[in-house]
């Protein structure tokens, strides 16, 4: 796998570096610059500065509570930092709603499926590719012209995810009578429909059985290998997150406590501290 | 045996998807839009299309405009029967200002003048959410009858309050006024019943509609895959808006005649359409129909087997039209909570395997 690939890394440079597998991972996509984020007097993050790179696997650990989510609710636009700014390709983001955050090419999953239980499967991939289609009102009132032409098309595209992700054979289920693996499945594939350049992932194998998770974890470097799609994960199992990360942030009360390769990061005091706990003298 | 899928392939996402994708189906709806266009109007008689057909037919345009609303956007309104007075206040409007205007015309446009109404009044469901929406929906609803009833201008200053539709023709044929036949407004009605439910079928199953669906079931994470909230929810109150509008229009050119906001779009216009919506299912074009032919159809087919057929006095039979329709929708509600639209999906998907279900 792909993961011990820190090594020959280059981080003096902003082009980037190439892993020990050979995928080469581009310059600087999106750079956290000092974010704080407060919720009246609890800190959640505290200054807290990482870049995520073009092309890799960025997992962001820490124990319950670390302020993980609350990262991850940052980059999607959905919470708005006290101080500090996001820089997205090497411009500083102004304060955005998260649909104009989507509207950027950034997609993600929930921690808890937020899957919309009353569509289908089909219905449910086919509202990620919402900015791929421009049909005004009245096109799609009479169903005419652009509005039944970008149906098709966009269905193609669709079809191509439901392959990939192999779930042909619930297409037109009501996500509401899935199971819960598969939920996860097809919320990856919605967020895969938007084709975003950057796709955020919260506990994608969170409640998995080990072959669910061993599916999932294949399905996130098929889908960064073929689409050479940016992957920000969450994820609590050490042993996927080491396996399928570049690079690893580490945190601990809403701060940072480590930054780097797998190994890097599995060998630094402060996070065998924060994870193991500490001997009292 | 006939209504099953095997066998049936498609070749093309357009054709996978066709509003009725299996072949029976196709022609039941061919079928039924023939007998209503060709065979209806050779036997409609002023009995019928007054008490059953015209009312089912216009009923269920505001069916469809509020389930667009409550079934596919997940907003609660209670205003519709307000709304129906703004389409039929504004058709009135229009018809006296300008006389050479076609009917037809005169009642889209009092759909529109009833959309801009509805986003106005939508405009608060940007912060509030469920049954406090319902409330301030309410505020439309008492503002705009107070409104109509209290304002002179609306009524043209007529010394009753009341508005009344001149006779207006299609084709040289009076649709409204009282020289309309039964035929004639039972064709406008279905003309525009038709065109609308498709127009709503289009809209539901495009990119709109699934932004609707997506703000209903979770508007956090239709948020966040990309959904503007502020577009989905007013678009969805705006092509409500117009639906309720038509019908209300419709309710007073055609059948009513004349009418008086208080008395013919009152509240409990608001609930009746609401049950309809309910009690056909939510987000479900064909649970507009069967809620619209359940509580229009139900009470006058009661009434004409309790009196007609078993002779029963006309009063005791009302009473008791009254308990067995609310009888009726108690226990519909509990056989299939999501109304008659989901007992007939349930029905169709066992007659997919029928009559070999292994």
């Amino acid at each position: 796998m792909s993961g011990q690939g820190g090594a020959m890394r280059d981080t003096g440079t902003d082009e980037g570096y190439t892993t020990a597998d050979g995928r080469k991972i581009g310059g600087v996509a999106m750079e956290m610059r000092n974010i704080t984020l407060r919720f009246g007097g609890v800190v959640a993050i505290k200054d807290i500065s990482f870049d995520i790179r073009w092309g890799e696997i960025r997992a962001i650990i820490g124990p319950n509570g670390a302020g993980k989510s609350s990262m991850l609710n940052v980059i999607s636009g959905f919470y708005h930092p006290q101080e500090g700014e996001v820089l997205y390709k090497g411009k500083r983001r102004p304060k955005m709603r998260p649909y104009q955050v989507a509207r950027m090419g950034i997609a993600r999953t929930f921690q808890n499926i937020a899957l919309f239980e009353g569509m289908s499967v089909l219905d449910n991939i086919m509202t990620g590719r919402l900015h791929h289609m421009k049909a005004n009102l009245l096109q799609q009132a009479l169903w005419w012209g652009r509005a039944s032409r970008e149906e098709a098309e966009n269905r193609t595209q669709v079809e191509k995810i439901i392959d990939f992700l192999e779930i042909q054979h619930i297409r037109k289920t009501p996500v509401a009578r899935l199971p819960y693996g598969l939920k996860k499945r097809v919320e990856l594939a919605r967020a895969l429909a938007a084709e975003p350049a950057i796709l955020l992932l919260d506990e994608p194998m969170a409640g998995m059985n080990v072959e669910e998770k061993e599916d999932m974890s294949r399905f996130i470097l098929d889908v960064n290998d073929e689409f050479g799609t940016t992957t920000v994960l969450i994820e609590h199992d050490m042993g996927v997150v080491m396996d399928l990360s570049d690079r690893v942030v580490v945190m601990d009360y809403g701060r940072k406590i480590g930054d780097g390769t797998p190994d890097e990061v599995r060998s630094n005091d402060e996070v065998i501290k924060a994870y193991l706990g500490v001997a009292h003298e | 045996m006939l209504y099953r899928e095997a066998g049936d392939f498609k070749t093309s996402y357009g054709a996978d998807n066709q509003t009725f994708p299996i072949r029976f189906d196709r022609y039941g709806y061919y079928f039924v839009l023939g007998f209503a266009f060709l065979v209806v109007p050779l036997f409609i008689n002023d009995y019928w299309a007054n008490s059953i057909v015209v009312p089912f037919l216009i009923y269920t345009i505001a069916a469809l405009g509020l389930n667009i609303l409550i079934g596919y956007c997940g907003q609660l309104s209670l205003g519709t029967g307000a709304f129906m007075a703004v389409g039929a206040y504004g058709s009135y409007k229009l018809m006296t200002a300008f006389p050479d205007l076609n009917i037809v015309f005169v009642i889209i446009l009092a759909g529109f003048v009833t959309a801009g109404v509805g986003v106005l009044f939508g405009l608060p469901s940007l912060r509030i959410k469920g049954f406090y929406l319902a409330v301030a929906t309410l505020a439309a609803q008492f503002f705009l009858i107070w409104l109509f009833t209290r304002q002179p201008w609306f009524y043209n200053y007529s010394p009753t309050g009341m508005i009344s539709a001149p006779t207006r023709e299609v084709f040289g044929v009076a649709v409204t006024g009282p020289r309309a036949s039964a035929v004639a407004m039972y064709m406008i009605c279905l003309c525009f019943l038709v065109s609308l439910a498709w127009l709503a079928r289009n809209l539901t199953r495009g990119m709109l509609g699934r932004q609707w669906m997506a703000i209903r079931d979770m508007d956090i994470a239709a948020e966040i895959i990309g959904v503007n909230p502020l577009m989905a929810k007013l678009t969805a109150f705006a092509v409500s808006s117009f639906f309720v509008g038509i019908s209300g229009a419709l309710l007073f050119t055609v059948y009513l005649g004349a009418a008086e906001a208080g008395e013919a779009f009152g509240i409990d216009k608001s609930f009746l359409v609401l049950f309809m919506v309910i009690i056909g299912g939510l987000g479900s074009i064909f649970g507009a129909f069967a809620g619209a032919a359940f509580l229009i159809v139900g009470p006058v087919m009661l009434k004409l087997l309790l009196v007609n057929t078993l002779g029963w006095p006309t009063d005791l039979a009302a009473h008791l039209e009254i308990m067995i329709i609310g009888a009726l929708i108690i226990v519909f509600l509990i056989v299939e909570p999501h109304g008659i639209a989901a007992l007939w999906r349930t029905i169709k998907e066992k007659l997919r395997l029928w009559p070999f279900p292994y």
